[in-house]
């Protein structure tokens, strides 16, 4: 969709090339971060793009076209636009900001009308509220969410961005980041995205282009930059902890145990104990007929004790989904002493399971099955 | 006390001045905007012109009022206009075009480069960028400069009185020759509720024309 061939950038009255010879080929649909950090030529990059910056030698098509073939104007008007928060007009209304492109083609108002409508309930921000307001009524993340939301106004195949969840708090980004994957997930736009952060370069980038000194270190999948970095350099800056990077990339279901020894509630405790002894587990989940989660038991309660399952049973609270990332499954496992966590679908029912030793390996490459003493899975479904 | 009655009994004369003084302001300083405004747009793009406008601009703020308006009495008695209106006009145009001027380019200038760059992304021309973007997001620092030209105006018009322009000041004038403390005072007072008025009413056009985005809490 994008191409870019041995595209340069040298300032006037500059020796150094601020991008030196960049080639790069971004699939229609795909997410392309660029990333490097400050001064390394990723936003002049972007911004050749769509003509912001002067390009001093190379090519740029996009579409099978040459940028340089376009009416300036035109070409911008038919690109998505999103910088930091701060790019949103004050003066105009959220209604405005958006309807800017729009504008400058001439829709007429109806069609404006719905399509504002449309986005902002894609934003999930009602317009009866929102339609009206002007930037400073709003929140942070509702003002990026706006800007976002601009850049898709005329719904434009290819879209710029320009660090455009930089200003905002952690916790806001990542619902913001989720969010903005979702519509990704059903737009499919080819989003050319800069950033610094290399978190959100591993999360969002279906391909991420590192950058350094104007030239292109490395362009591949986030996978590959963790686990083949092509240089020392590479490695660096994807960072020591690219072992715990790769968590934000697996998800759940990719390292879970399907069909993890279980019991019932209504089993009775002796024969439960005995077959937690012979294995040497020293804790059970158990389910109901359906297979919904009830909680779990543990070998200490279950000793001595005469009767059902059910009446020792302890709940477990913290479960993960199959499709979130193992990041997530970590920090909940890290919940409970006992080294896993219990990965449930939509309607409740046990899914698999995670222990503390499956995550390890399952980062590190070498995967082992059976884990330790404690955090231990068997997968022989239920026991009687 | 003695002021009120003396622009009771004289209120017909009053309103003759008051209005001969409102006029001649009107004039000057919608000439100032006409030139001052697009002067000040103009040198945001050129920042050697911008210099110098500004040096200039400054340099006439530091003419006495008073000679000023001598100094215009030889020029434009070259073309017939030594005394009167014109002159008056013109010295309060060039006092006007500093508040004007500065206040436009410093406003336009202060504009956000991110928001610039934004509207020139999405594909806004330049002139779309300055008339959509820039100008509007200037407009009440652009407001408050003439606000200060035309309050401004309003109190050296007082001195035209001296040129033979009218107004007001008039009766500063007369007052002043005639040691008529009365007369001076109702002329001091008028020019200040003038003053005070008209720049509460361009507060409220001001009011009317910034977009509620930009106004303050």
């Amino acid at each position: 969709m994008i191409e870019l061939e041995r595209v340069t950038k040298i300032y006037p009255g500059s020796e150094v090339p601020a991008v030196d010879s960049v080639n790069l080929n971004i699939a229609e649909g795909d997410i392309c971060i660029l990333i490097g950090s400050s001064g390394c030529g990723k936003t002049t990059l972007m911004r050749m793009m769509n003509r912001l910056e002067p390009i001093t030698s190379g090519f740029i098509r996009i579409g099978g076209e040459s940028i340089m073939d376009k009416d300036v104007t035109a070409l911008r008007r038919s690109i998505g636009y999103a910088i930091q928060q701060i790019g949103l007009f004050p003066h105009m209304t959220v209604y405005d900001n958006i309807a800017t492109v729009p504008h400058l083609l001439g829709w007429d108002k109806k069609r404006i009308d719905e399509r504002v409508d449309e986005l902002l309930n894609m934003v999930q921000l009602p317009p009866d509220i929102f339609r009206f307001r002007y930037p400073r009524e709003l929140s942070g993340g509702q003002a990026q969410r706006i800007g976002v939301t601009r850049a898709m106004a005329t719904d434009p195949p290819v879209m710029l961005m320009d660090e455009p969840f930089g200003a905002i708090d952690p916790i806001n980004r990542e619902v913001l980041q989720d969010e903005f994957l979702k519509i990704q997930e059903k737009l499919k736009k080819t989003i050319v995205f800069v950033t610094h952060d290399i978190h959100e370069a591993i999360k969002m980038g279906d391909k991420i282009a590192l950058l350094d000194a104007g030239q292109l270190v490395q362009y591949g999948t986030p996978e590959e930059l963790l686990t083949q970095p092509k240089n020392r350099f590479v490695k660096d800056f994807v960072g020591a902890d690219r072992a715990l990077k790769r968590l934000n990339l697996l998800k759940v279901r990719d390292a879970m145990l399907t069909n993890p020894t279980h019991c019932h509630g209504e089993d009775p405790s002796e024969t439960i104990l005995e077959h937690m002894i012979e294995n040497e587990l020293s804790y059970l989940l158990v389910a109901d007929r359906e297979d919904n989660l009830k909680g779990y038991v543990n070998l200490e309660e279950l000793q001595g004790h005469h009767g059902n399952v059910r009446d020792v049973v302890r709940p477990m609270t913290l479960t993960v989904k199959p499709e979130q990332n193992l990041k997530d499954a970590l920090s909940k496992m890290l919940s409970y002493d006992l080294g896993i966590v219990v990965a449930m679908d939509d309607d409740g029912k046990i899914a698999g399971v995670l222990n503390s030793r499956t995550l390890v390996s399952v980062v590190g490459e070498t995967y082992d099955e059976r884990g330790g003493h404690w955090g231990r899975i068997t997968t022989k479904g239920r026991i009687i | 006390m003695e002021v009120y009655q003396f622009l009771v009994q004289n209120w017909a004369e009053t309103l003759k001045l008051a209005w001969q003084h409102a006029w001649v302001v009107a004039i000057a300083v919608a000439i100032a905007i006409a030139t001052g405004v697009p002067i000040g747009i103009w040198i945001t793009f050129n920042r050697k012109a911008a210099d110098i406008v500004l040096y200039l601009a400054g340099i006439m703020m530091t003419i006495p009022s008073i000679a000023l308006f001598g100094i215009m009495i030889p020029i434009l008695s070259m073309i017939g206009y030594g005394v009167g209106v014109v002159p008056a006009i013109v010295a309060l145009v060039l006092y006007s075009q500093l508040p004007i001027i500065r206040n436009t380019y410093a406003a336009i200038k202060n504009v956000d480069p991110n928001i610039i760059d934004a509207g020139l992304g999405m594909g806004m021309t330049r002139m779309q960028v300055l008339f959509k973007v820039q100008v509007p997001m200037a407009l009440s620092v652009i407001f408050a400069g003439v606000r200060v030209a035309v309050v401004m105006s309003i109190g050296i018009g007082a001195i035209a009185a001296y040129i033979g322009a009218g107004g007001l000041g008039h009766y500063i004038f007369m007052g002043i020759s005639q040691t008529y403390d009365t007369m001076i005072q109702a002329g001091a007072l008028t020019v200040a509720i003038m003053a005070i008025v008209v720049d509460y009413v361009f507060g409220l056009i001001e009011n009317r024309l910034v977009s509620k985005g930009l106004r303050e809490g």
